[in-house]
């Protein structure tokens, strides 16, 4: 395998996922952190585990690594069943959230550890006999080229020479990345890199990553507790929580059909408004006894309407509220209306700036988009949701 | 007043540091003196006659000085370097391992920490006699091959090293060993030398164990040396005797001086645990 | 998060992966070392020497029995042994105080002191790095009744020469002394240690507060602050007292009642042969030490964490 890094990107083979997870179970002490989980990665996909802390993400994570083993199920990489691999020898590389550089070790030496630990004996990687033993000429011209090729890509050659401690937070962030993708792995794994990192050093290596991801092909595997990383970056995202994946798929599928509220909650800023509902009997959906105009086809009961801000209009034939708060933005701008039986307390609806103003103490009526709208049903799974014309149609 | 209090830390940390040196000084002072000045109790620095040589020629005519000093080395080398070789794995193993009976063992280095070596030199003895191993480098080194006190040190600095280091190694592919000797060890090298002088001071100095050991001369240590050196002098010759001193406590005076930070942190690390 | 979890399902009977097995076979193979000689060394020497200590055992005797506590029972009849500890006792009972209040009163001179520490401690310390059987020989020519230079010190100053030395009552005394001179740096640096750890706000506020004179902040702030430091020098100091030993070897070799403790045993021992008695002796050495040394850990876990 060639290390380098300039090499075109692999070629995605449909046929064989780059990662298979199946019925991966782990408890530490009496604590379950995952219960089974099933999760096919495909070649080439940049993979975001999202989900609040401790909803078992990370150790996900580490056990596709290896760092951690599972009590129960198996992992293969590439076709190549894993379970009782050592994390050396599956040829992945794994950016953590420290960036966990050697200390001790210049940024050239750093990032070729990896490949000296590969490609020389272990005799030869002793620190003083290991020159004498010789024979590795060759090689170290190699990984000398390697490194200069990453160093490259992630534009740090001026830093080869530096330690760890005397780099910035984002300096040591491409440190790791050039020591994770100078030996071309199967799979780079992300544990929250960029949480150490202020907002808009963030913002910047939000693009960096994602241009990487598209210059190298190779498959990222990212664990993120934020929405907007996993929303801005992923092909898929799969949502965690309490150690089972609450939905997979799009952002653009978890925004557009949250699968529950869990999802519903995460994934949005501002998160999306939710309020009590009732279906009655003709399966027609009631917010505060009276009806909305939407159907559903199951059976009675409370249930919960989702509804996103920008969804959301000034209607004077809608629900009467509060203003409670107006957020500007901007090109927009966050009216925050009083609505005690919602979630929260209130609801949240965007408008653009130029819109008719309003001031707070006044009351708003408002409406919402209904073909938009979502429902989830007392154990918080989504349900079908029509307009009654769609319905009588 | 005011000028008074402001000398007096001085004056008292004078008179003190004056006693606690005097012993040096008139060590050092009756070992370049000629025997004849014996009786001369003045602490005038310049001799009446210069004998330096003559003394300390005379311990080496009295006693193998040479070789307790190479046995000291010896044993303290071979003590050191076997407490490292097995305090070093097994702190790592109490610090980033899992395995069965961890606790078990930590709670039992903590208890052996309260345990003077003193205590065990019977049975040790006992055991080195049976197995016809007195008077022998062996026997003088043994009972020292543990340290339960490095291995409590280097837990405590070891486990301050983050995983997520030793879990990006165990990815790029360094062995246990590798990580454990390479990387853990070399963040907390100020410890293994601070233990290093500790080790090696406690050592030189010891004379319990030697004197129940070693009853053959060429065995003996820098200590027991001194001491069969001054049962055979007794009030003859205090020239050659303080000669004798001074080659016994110079070496550690000597690195002291050299590496004095070291040094106090490496005798006082008893205090941080 | 429901308080019971489903049962899992198991792809395997077997509880443990080989990954996971082979992780623990790692870490004990890397302490297996110590262990061994943990085992070696403490474990069976303890058990052995509480095994000895119940028989009449004597190294090279081909036949031993069985005894109970007769050994206990003797030692505290043994007017040496006695007598070994009542000097252990007068030892430690100098070298306790004397050698924790100087070594305090030594580093708050030297705390406040810039320029000129480095030199206070190499002059205070340097005994604490010297061989003391070597520098016991010097002490002994020092307090020489007629070559030595302190008792000339005392006749030209008047006074009578004392007789260091010689005069039994005297004897532990002078040990005392020597113990204390070499102790003394050891104490000074764990207080230095223990004052620079103390924040300077914390003076400043109490000064602030109203304790104007360097008394009254010593004694609201610094010695308060300093009790977890005091109560560990005085632990060491404590159990290096109860072994002294080196002194003894060189100054009177246990002669004119003099003998320590760790000397009764050492005769015992290894000059007598007398293993089961004295590993009897060894028991109650080590549970003095034992005693003083628990007491240390329960005190500090409470003690140190302001």
């Amino acid at each position: 395998m060639q290390p380098n890094v300039e090499m075109p990107p692999r070629t995605p083979d449909a046929n064989s996922p780059a990662l298979h997870l199946q019925g991966i179970g782990k408890s530490f002490g009496g604590s379950t952190v995952l219960k089974g989980i099933d999760l096919s990665v495909k070649q080439g996909e940049f993979l975001s585990l999202v989900g609040m802390s401790g909803c078992g993400k990370s150790t996900l994570l580490r056990i596709i690594a290896g760092l951690e083993t599972p009590d129960c199920g198996s992992l293969s990489i590439e076709g190549r069943d894993v379970t009782d691999v050592d994390p050396s020898d599956r040829n992945l590389a794994m950016v953590f959230q420290s960036y966990a550089l050697y200390p001790h070790m210049t940024v050239r030496q750093n990032i070729a550890t990896p490949l000296r630990m590969r490609r020389l004996s272990q005799a030869a990687r002793l620190p003083v006999l290991g020159r004498l033993l010789g024979a590795r000429g060759p090689e170290l011209r190699e990984i000398d080229a390697a490194v200069c090729a990453a160093a490259e890509v992630l534009q740090i050659t001026p830093l080869l020479e530096r330690r760890p401690a005397q780099l910035s937070g984002g300096q040591r962030q491409r440190v790791a990345l050039a020591r994770a993708l100078v030996r071309d792995p199967v799979a780079f794994l992300m544990d929250e890199p960029l949480s150490n990192l202020d907002a808009k050093l963030r913002a910047h290596m939000r693009d960096e990553l994602a241009a990487l991801h598209a210059k190298l092909g190779t498959t990222f595997i990212y664990v993120t507790h934020d929405q907007i990383e996993a929303m801005t970056m992923s092909d898929r995202i799969a949502l965690m929580e309490g150690g089972t994946i609450a939905q997979l798929g799009t952002p653009a599928q978890l925004y557009e059909t949250p699968a529950n509220l869990t999802v519903a909650r995460f994934i949005g800023t501002p998160q999306m408004n939710l309020l009590p509902v009732e279906v009655d009997a003709g399966g027609s959906v009631n917010l505060q006894g009276r009806a909305t105009g939407m159907h559903t086809s199951r059976s009675r009961g409370p249930a919960v309407l989702g509804l996103r801000a920008e969804d959301l209009h000034p209607d004077p034939e809608g629900w009467g509220a509060q203003v409670a708060r107006i957020e500007q933005h901007g090109a927009d701008r966050f009216v925050t209306l009083d609505m005690p039986q919602a979630e929260g307390g209130r609801i949240i609806m965007r408008q653009y700036a130029g819109a008719q103003n309003a001031a707070p103490g006044d009351t708003m009526a408002w409406s919402f988009a209904h073909a938009r709208a979502h429902l989830f049903d007392a154990d918080g799974n989504r349900r079908a949701l029509h307009q009654r014309d769609q319905v009588a149609a | 007043m005011p000028r008074l209090t402001r000398y007096l830390p001085h004056v008292i940390l004078t008179l003190g540091a004056c006693v606690m040196l005097l012993p040096f000084y008139w060590m050092v002072l009756t070992a370049i003196r000629a025997p004849a000045e014996i009786f001369n109790i003045s602490l005038w620095p310049i001799p009446e006659t210069f004998s330096a040589g003559r003394n300390f020629a005379k311990v080496g005519e009295r006693v193998p000085m040479g070789r307790f000093m190479l046995n000291g080395v010896i044993v303290c080398g071979g003590i050191l370097l076997v407490q490292v070789l097995t305090a070093v794995p097994a702190a790592y193993a109490l610090a980033k391992l899992k395995f069965p009976g961890r606790n078990l063992m930590l709670a039992l280095v903590i208890a052996a920490l309260c345990v003077p070596m003193q205590a065990l030199a019977l049975p040790l003895f006992v055991g080195l006699a049976k197995a016809h191993l007195l008077n022998t480098y062996f026997a003088l080194m043994a009972p020292f091959f543990l340290s339960v006190f490095a291995i409590f040190l280097f837990r405590q600095s070891f486990r301050s090293y983050p995983d997520e280091i030793i879990e990006a190694a165990r990815l790029d592919g360094f062995s246990e060993m590798e990580i454990c000797w390479g990387l853990v060890l070399r963040a907390s090298l100020p410890a293994l030398a601070a233990f290093a002088i500790f080790s090696v001071v406690a050592h030189w100095n010891d004379l319990y164990w030697p004197l129940i050991v070693v009853r053959d001369t060429a065995l003996a240590p820098p200590p027991l040396g001194m001491l069969y050196f001054s049962d055979a002098e007794s009030g003859a010759d205090y020239g050659a005797l303080m000669a004798g001193a001074t080659l016994v406590t110079a070496p550690m005076v000597i690195c002291f001086l050299l590496a004095r930070r070291q040094f106090i942190a490496g005798i006082t690390m008893t205090g941080v645990k | 998060m429901s308080v019971i979890d489903p049962p899992l399902p198991r792809t395997s009977a077997v509880p443990m992966s080989r990954r996971t097995r082979r992780m623990m076979w790692r870490g004990f193979l890397f302490a297996a070392p110590a262990m061994g000689l943990l085992l070696a060394i403490y474990i069976i020497p303890v058990l052995v020497l509480a095994g000895f200590s119940v028989t009449d055992y004597q190294l090279g005797a081909l036949s031993w029995g069985f005894t109970g506590f007769d050994n206990f029972a003797r030692a505290f009849s043994d007017p040496v042994f006695l007598r070994a500890l009542g000097n252990t006792a007068l030892y430690a009972a100098l070298v306790i105080p004397l050698g924790v209040g100087l070594a305090l009163g030594v580093a708050l001179l030297v705390h406040g002191r810039k320029r000129s520490r480095a030199l206070w401690e190499v002059a205070y310390f340097l005994p604490v790095t010297s061989t003391l059987v070597a520098m016991a020989t010097v002490w002994q020519f020092l307090l020489h009744p007629s070559l030595g230079p302190v008792n000339a010190a005392f006749r030209a100053l008047g006074l009578d020469p004392v007789a260091f030395l010689a005069d039994p009552h005297l004897l532990i005394p002078t040990m005392a002394l020597m113990g204390i001179w070499q102790v003394l740096g050891f104490n000074m640096v764990l207080f230095l240690a223990g004052l620079t750890a103390i924040p300077k706000d914390l003076l400043e506020a109490a000064r602030l507060d109203g304790a104007k004179s360097p008394l009254d902040r010593f004694l609201t702030v610094t010695w308060p602050m300093l009790g977890p430091t005091t109560m560990f020098v005085l632990v060491t100091t404590s159990i290096s007292a109860f072994k002294v030993f080196e002194q003894v070897a060189v100054l009177t070799k246990g002669r004119q009642g003099s003998e320590t403790l760790l000397y009764a045993i050492y005769l015992e021992g290894f000059e007598y042969a007398e293993t089961g008695y004295a590993s009897a002796l060894t028991l109650i050495f080590l549970a003095l030490v034992l005693i003083v040394s628990i007491g240390q850990t329960f005190k500090l876990d409470r003690k140190v964490h302001y």
